[in-house]
């Protein structure tokens, strides 16, 4: 796709005219499925890149929030079960252990990794017209 | 109306939050509102990992009257010195392990504060800590 292209789906998705499916965000960001294959199509609105849980819990999670985190244990899996998270992205290349992927099936959340950093990440989504949880 | 009790062990990392998320489908199944039930599991959720980082084991009791609901968070723990301190956004003692969970940033016992319509805390060196949060449904 020529840059040019790419600008103009990005306005479109700024200007709410397409909506960001989970799909689209593991293309953008190069990233794998790790599990929940039945939830590529789950809109997604807002981005909340965090590594400190605490921070998660303290933001007012709105329905459709992605979180990108690099920590992979399960109390990422309590957090996002907590606060409704719709999706999870770990940077780095990082990948749960079994048992936490286990959870994230149960709790029907779909885990996907990526191996841009945290800072690239958050930028390609930012790009795609995805707003920030506050 | 409902009464829920959950024994929490300290150190136990995997477990962490298993109390929390039953309380939360607890609420979801009496029909709470949605936000409360955020507010509610996210206390709740900050205070048992307060006792897996730094008690020794803790109780958490969930009273659900037709206007409120009531938490208790009872620790036997080493209690806190300085509770102003403590009430710091950032200031922490937590270990190692706690942050490489994600928490220990000082930012447990505030979370709690804004997300309770009311927050007592009561500590005494030595003995541990008691949390009293209320809800307003």
């Amino acid at each position: 796709m020529s840059p040019k292209n790419e600008m103009y789906t990005i306005s479109k998705k700024l200007y709410g005219v397409e909506k960001v499916i989970l799909r689209d965000i593991i293309e953008a960001i190069d990233g794998k499925l790790i599990s929940g294959e039945e939830f590529l199509d789950k809109e997604i609105e807002v981005i909340c890149g965090a590594d400190l849980m605490s921070d998660v819990l303290a933001c007012h999670i709105k329905p459709k929030t992605l979180l990108v985190t690099s920590l992979i244990n399960a109390q990422v899996m309590r957090t996002a079960d907590i606060v409704d998270l719709e999706a999870i992205i770990f940077v780095r290349g990082k990948k749960p252990a079994d048992l936490v992927i286990e959870m994230a099936k149960d709790l029907e959340i779909p885990l996907i990794r990526t191996d841009y950093t945290m800072y690239k990440s958050c930028g390609i989504l930012y790009q795609l017209g995805l707003q920030g949880c506050n | 109306m409902l009464r829920q009790e959950f024994t929490i062990k300290s150190n136990d990392f995997f477990a962490a939050g298993e109390a929390s998320a039953r309380i939360k489908k607890s609420l979801q199944q009496i029909g709470i509102a949605t936000d409360i039930i955020r507010r509610i599991s996210v206390a709740v959720y900050e205070a048992e990992m307060n006792i897996v980082i730094h008690a020794y084991s803790g109780v958490i009791t969930l009273d659900l009257e037709s206007n409120k609901a009531k938490i208790v968070v009872k620790d036997k723990g080493p209690g806190i010195e300085d509770i102003d301190m403590a009430m710091k956004e950032g200031f922490s003692t937590a270990s190692e392990e706690a942050r490489r969970q994600g928490f220990g940033a000082g930012m447990g016992l505030p979370n709690i504060n804004r997300a309770a319509d009311s927050f007592e805390i009561e500590s005494i060196v030595g003995k541990g800590t008691t949390l009293k949060l209320e809800f307003v449904l």
